[in-house]
């Protein structure tokens, strides 16, 4: 775990050094001031020596000048390297999850990859800090202490040895069982983030319903378990403190009892025992030190956990080892393909798709709702992968090809489809990010977006607001299939994105595809017939099943469920033309 | 002073009011940038709301553990002055009174452990208490804010808040609060202490130590506008978050990933830097404090030597050394308070952040009229205790201290009403629409033209501009918001299910309801038959995203839900968009027969849809151009003739 985290502190290993360096030599001067101060004392007050105590006194200026200058880069230099490490452990995650599969965000949940990389990446830079900063002061500290103790009196500082075994078993148990707390309690916070996150997001939903009690609860119940969990995590952590104070308490009056022995014994003299209380107290504030960190490294360790935990993930979907760079042809071979996006044989979407369609083919995908015809075609670009069976892009495996490559060849308009803040010629320059002007232009003309930009104040500078507020949803999915168009893919596949578009401008959409990018293999799922009436061939989807494939003529002969389904349209563009004459 | 966001109203809402999946973060998030009095003061409010008495026993426990530690810090030099050095004496040295003397500090030191166990222990409940205490009043209060405040801010912002600045609030309570305390009960013993020994060095130390409190004062102000930014910072990359995982599928559909991160970067860096400075004014506080109390003992060991040479002081050397001793444990404290002080102007910064989502204005309700379940007797209204067939509106007279009941009929009517989302921009105009009870008042034009508008006009999510808007009659903002919205099932274009079974989903439209009634809901909306195929049926768990089902099984789920909660009225917002031609078909079987006995305004693309409603407007920026039934319109050759038959392009 520590090797990966470490791993992130790249270009702040530097400052990771010169940290506890800087610590080291600040303690340094910390420790001879205290033996300045003593000479100040015995060679200048003492004596009423005025010199000497003007030139120790200079003396531990100039220290303490350099006890400052190096306690303030060390300062700096932990500030860049504990904010350093989070801010490159967030970069990887981020980096990480762009290449996660659905599956794999799905299984974290967006609510919970929020938390880490947020409120767990801030508990480790916290524990970073500490450690390259606290956590070399205090040792130095506990060892120099310890040396001088023992030179002084080695029968006597034996006994407050034995005071560190017990106070490291008592901090050992109260780890040992607060961990697991403070890990249940960062699970919590997931859901926490979660039930926010869905609030936000459903609002109106809320609104409408009058469910705001009802979600209060809800969010009550679960800030109850974090306070349960919390106070019992932070309850055993509180032990800490006293059981230190008692330790300390106890070695003190040990000291107290065994040094006047030995003081009226003549083994010790008053002096001494003085300067060894100020060391004992020394070592037990450099141990309370070191619990303070054990603290924060025990709340930091089930917050690195979880950041690993993201990092270790292999993506579902991995690039082969030695990927196909090119994608020969638009063809795409369905072979036995299962499917599953909980990956479990019992809950199929998808079941035995046997598919084959040629390169430059027009398929034409219709079926019911929740029929998977979405399903089938997320599997081409890979954004999920077929649970058994092989999907054959250009007669390859999807899985050996290039995620990118593949990618690239197959351009895809989601149902859900977003624009981006930014120019309408940003937004198309994602399918192509070369294109020139002229190509944006022959684009629009076969989305038959031309005009309307046109129209626009700025044409294609024309600004677009978050989430394309300001074009309309007709206007969206034809900038959408230009942005496709331009990446010039060998496939190219609309799940339900004319449906905003009128009959008229979705043939003229068609013609102009094939027009402009002939060779393209064209997946059109509708639910219009109109739309795929004069494909190639068109597959019938039923229940996760490929019902039947075949031209629509076949079909109106052979399949009911497509006849159905022509029917009721055909009537409605009955009504229609009766609606004309009436 | 908190800094205004700047967001231009409407610009991150569509024509339906409703935000766009979109993995670009929106405008800054807002918190302000200096933390005052007021929030320390509110702060310390929740403190003496619910913890006052604990709180007093903390810093009861606090003040005797301080002084035990004060006491042990004297006990050795005691020890020495008061047994050993006259047993030194003794030819037969006498160790009862030291042994006694041992065990009664030993008992002192056990309270006071015992004391410092209590304390962490009770600060622990204050603490996570009022941790959720926030937490939950943050919610509810988000729960009344305005549509608006959730169009406009970043969803991760917002979570942000719920956890990193709540999370520094505590750790600020649960350490800084304690640390603080005892530091400034040693403060004040060593004070005491200095003021005997002697009040010149006394006084020299003071200016001394102000000095450090003006420097750290100054270093703690660098490191909080800082902080403050960080928290700022971190709200934004927060956001940038949760939007682009949000919108991830595009984002990979397009090889978009590398630019992604490139723009997560540029924010990321932002915090670094941000996080970056504060910590280092943090963190050099403590040298800075150290190094000026080296300092600060320098100048008192060089002026007490010249004193007593002077001769003019009954400062004597032993007294100075003592004096030096008390001049360290004196600023000890001071350093150690002044390294609290950047977790606790962090928790500030957090605080208010926190404090400035709660101060949102809320939804304004003025209404008083209600929504009640009445039973007809004898031809009178009477208010129900359960569930009726009839609705009643309860109004008070509040003038004659009397109640009136008026049947919910459904009568919507809109008179001459215009509206704008953002000054100047109008988006309706001179909308009049008189709807009889119990019709299905179809809204028929291209995005844009208003239509959802309308309906965030009737369920008042939004206050209209001028007209007026009535509800059988009143006046919509006389009715209680909730009441007004209670009358209304929704189910809109955008679905939005909860983490959750597919049951729970569906009662979420009434939690009264019983399974039977929800599968009797499931059916009625043709989803029946997809969730008996779920893995687990109707017990299957579905992420809030609702992942793994498709956009039209989720509008069925959407349209069960409001079936199950039975409203007197409805509106259907493009309900049926993602459902296949064949499976509306069946639908629509059903969702006729929901719409029988109710007021529904239903807006959608397909005509055929909408073909029986009793009236359709045919709306065109902002107005209504036509208005008939589908055979009135079709006969006049209009707009809608042209849009029914494809002449004309709906989009």
């Amino acid at each position: 775990m520590i090797k990966k985290l470490s791993e992130s502190i790249r270009e702040y290993k530097r400052e990771s050094l010169l940290s506890p360096l800087f610590v080291t030599l600040e303690v340094v001067m910390e420790i001879i001031i205290p033996i300045l101060m003593a000479r100040l004392i015995d060679r200048g007050l003492n004596r009423g020596d005025m010199r000497a105590t003007w030139i120790y006194g200079l003396i531990m200026l100039a220290v303490a000048c350099l006890s400052l200058v190096f306690g303030a880069l060390a300062g700096k230099f932990c500030a860049t390297a504990s904010t350093g490490l989070a801010k490159n452990l967030r970069h990887d995650i981020y980096e990480k999850i762009q290449t996660f599969s659905f599956k794999n965000i799905d299984d974290f949940s967006t609510g919970s990859l929020v938390t880490r990389m947020t409120t767990d990446i801030t508990n480790v830079q916290m524990a970073y800090m500490l450690l390259i900063r606290i956590a070399f002061r205090a040792p130095l500290m506990l060892i120099f202490a310890l040396i001088m103790s023992l030179t002084i009196n080695a029968k006597l500082s034996v006994y407050f040895l034995i005071a560190i075994p017990i106070m490291a078993l008592g901090l050992g148990l109260i780890i040992k069982f607060a961990h697991p707390l403070f890990r249940k309690v960062f699970k919590i916070y997931d859901k926490l983030n979660t039930v926010v996150q869905e609030n936000l997001r459903g609002i109106r939903v809320v609104k409408s319903y009058v469910r705001k009690d009802h979600e209060i609860g809800k969010f009550r119940s679960i800030s109850g378990d974090v306070y349960d969990t919390f106070s019992k995590a932070e309850k055993l952590m509180a032990l800490n403190s006293p059981l230190l104070q008692a330790v300390m308490y106890a070695c003190m009056l040990i000291i107290a009892w065994l040094g006047a022995k030995f003081i009226v014994a003549g083994s010790l003299t008053t002096g001494e025992l003085t300067s060894l209380i100020t060391y004992i107290m020394m070592i037990l504030m450099s141990l309370m030190m070191l619990s303070m960190i054990f603290t924060m490294l025990t709340i930091a360790q089930a917050s690195a956990e979880r950041i690993v935990e993201v990092l270790n993930t292999e993506s579902a979907l991995t690039n082969a080892a030695d990927p196909i760079q090119t994608v020969k042809d638009g063809s795409i071979v369905f072979d036995n393909v299962n499917f599953s996006y909980a990956d479990d044989p019992d809950k199929l979407s998808l079941l035995d798709v046997n598919l084959t369609i040629k390169s430059g083919e027009t398929i034409g995908i219709i079926g019911g709702t929740g029929s998977a015809k979405s399903s089938l075609v997320q599997l081409i670009p890979r954004l999920y992968d077929a649970t058994t069976g092989t999907v054959y892009v250009g007669g390859i495996d999807v899985k050996q090809i290039d995620m990118t490559v593949l990618r690239d060849q197959v351009s895809m308009v989601l149902q859900k489809n977003v624009l981006f803040a930014g120019t309408i010629a940003d937004n198309l320059r994602w399918g192509n990010p070369k294109a020139t002007d002229a190509e944006l232009w022959r684009a629009c003309e076969v989305a038959c977006a031309d005009e309307f930009i046109k129209e626009m104040p700025d044409g294609l500078n024309t600004m677009i607001e978050q989430g394309g507020a300001n074009v309309s949803g007709g206007q969206k999915q034809r900038l959408c299939i230009a942005r496709a168009v331009l990446a010039k893919p060998k496939i190219l596949i609309l799940d339900d994105s004319t449906s905003a578009v009128d009959t008229k401008t979705d043939a003229k959409i068609r013609q102009g595809l094939k027009d402009i990018i002939p060779g393209t293999t064209t997946l059109i799922i509708a639910q219009r017939i109109s739309s795929i009436e004069d494909a190639d061939r068109i597959v019938v989807m039923d229940g996760g099943r490929v019902a039947d494939v075949g031209t629509s003529a076949e079909l109106i002969e052979r399949s009911d469920i497509y006849r159905e389904v022509y029917d009721t349209q055909m009537q409605m563009k009955g009504g229609q033309v009766n609606g004309e004459e009436a | 002073m908190a800094k205004k966001r700047k967001f231009k109203d409407g610009h991150y809402v569509d024509e339906a009011g409703q935000r766009k999946d979109h993995p670009i973060p929106k405008a800054k998030p807002s918190g302000g940038d200096a933390v005052d009095g007021a929030t320390i003061r509110r702060l310390m409010a929740y403190i003496g709301r619910n913890y006052r008495f604990r709180f007093t026993a903390v810093v009861i426990f606090i003040i005797i553990s301080s002084i035990v530690t004060a006491l042990s810090s004297l006990f050795i030099g005691n020890v020495v002055d008061d047994f050993i050095t006259p047993m030194l004496k003794q030819s037969h040295p006498n160790f009862g009174p030291l042994l006694h003397t041992v065990i009664v500090m030993g008992a002192v030191f056990a309270a006071g452990a015992v004391c410092n166990l209590l304390y962490n222990r009770i600060m622990v409940t204050i603490s996570q208490g009022i941790q959720k205490d926030i937490r939950d009043e943050m919610f509810a209060k988000m729960q009344d804010l305005p549509i608006k405040y959730f169009d406009t801010h970043a969803y991760g912002d917002v979570m942000s808040r719920f956890t990193n600045d709540t999370d520094t609030l505590r750790q600020m309570l649960s350490i800084a609060i304690p640390m603080s305390f005892s530091a400034l009960v040693s403060i004040v013993a060593v004070f005491v202490s200095m003021l005997v020994t002697s009040f010149v060095l006394t006084v020299l130390a003071v200016v001394c130590v102000a000095l450090m409190i003006f420097v750290s004062g100054k270093i703690t102000g660098m490191s909080a506008k800082f902080f403050i930014r960080q928290q700022n910072s971190l709200g934004v990359v927060d956001g940038y978050i949760e939007e682009s995982m949000s919108g991830e599928k595009v984002i990979k559909v397009f090889n978009h990933e590398d630019a992604s991160i490139a723009d997560f970067d540029e924010k990321n860096e932002q915090l670094f830097r941000d996080a970056e400075r504060a910590n280092t004014y943090a963190n050099i506080l403590m040298p800075v404090m150290n190094n000026m109390s080296n300092l600060l003992y320098i100048i008192i060991a060089i002026v007490g030597a010249l004193m007593m040479l002077s001769g003019r002081t009954a400062l004597t050397l032993g007294g100075l050394i003592a004096f030096l001793n008390l001049t360290k444990s004196f600023s000890m404290p001071i350093g150690q308070i002044s390294q609290q002080l950047n977790s606790v102007i962090m928790a500030l910064a957090g605080a208010k952040r926190i404090f400035t989502l709660m101060d949102e204005m809320p939804e304004e309700d003025d209404g008083d009229v209600t929504l009640v379940n009445a039973i007809i007797r004898d031809g009178k209204l009477l208010e129900a205790d359960h569930r009726t067939e009839t609705w009643a509106w309860r109004m008070e007279d509040r003038a004659k201290n009397e109640i009136h009941y008026r049947k919910l009929e459904g009568a919507i009517t809109l008179d001459h009403v215009d509206f704008e989302y953002e000054a100047n921009k109008p988006i309706l105009h001179d909308i009049t629409i008189h709807g009889k009870p119990k019709q299905k008042i179809a809204l028929v034009g291209s995005t844009g033209a208003g239509k959802t508008t309308i309906t965030n006009l009737i369920t008042h999510f939004y206050d209209i501009g001028h007209g007026q808007i009535r509800y059988d009659g009143i006046d919509i903002t006389r009715i209680k918001k909730a009441d007004l919205r209670r009358s209304f099932g929704l189910v809109l274009q955008e679905t939005n299910l909860f983490t959750g079974t597919v049951a729970d989903n569906i009662r979420y439209g009434n939690l009264n309801a019983s399974d039977a009634e929800i599968r009797a809901a499931a059916r009625l909306a043709n989803a029946d038959q997809f969730i008996n195929l779920l893995p687990n049926g109707y017990n299957t768990v579905i992420s809030g995203n609702g992942e793994g089902l498709s956009q039209g099984q989720a509008q069925l789920l959407a349209i069960a839900r409001c079936a199950v909660a039975d409203p007197p009225a409805m509106i259907l917002d493009e309900a049926t968009s993602s459902i296949d031609t064949r499976t509306e078909s069946l639908v629509q079987a059903g969702m006729d027969k929901l719409m029988i006995g109710r007021t529904v305004f239903i807006i959608a693309h397909r005509l055929s849809t909408i073909r029986n409603a009793d009236a359709i407007m045919v709306m065109d920026h902002g107005r209504i151009v036509e208005r008939g039934t589908h055979d009135e319109l079709i006969a006049k050759h209009g707009m809608y003739y042209q849009l029914y038959t494809g002449k004309l392009e709906l989009e």
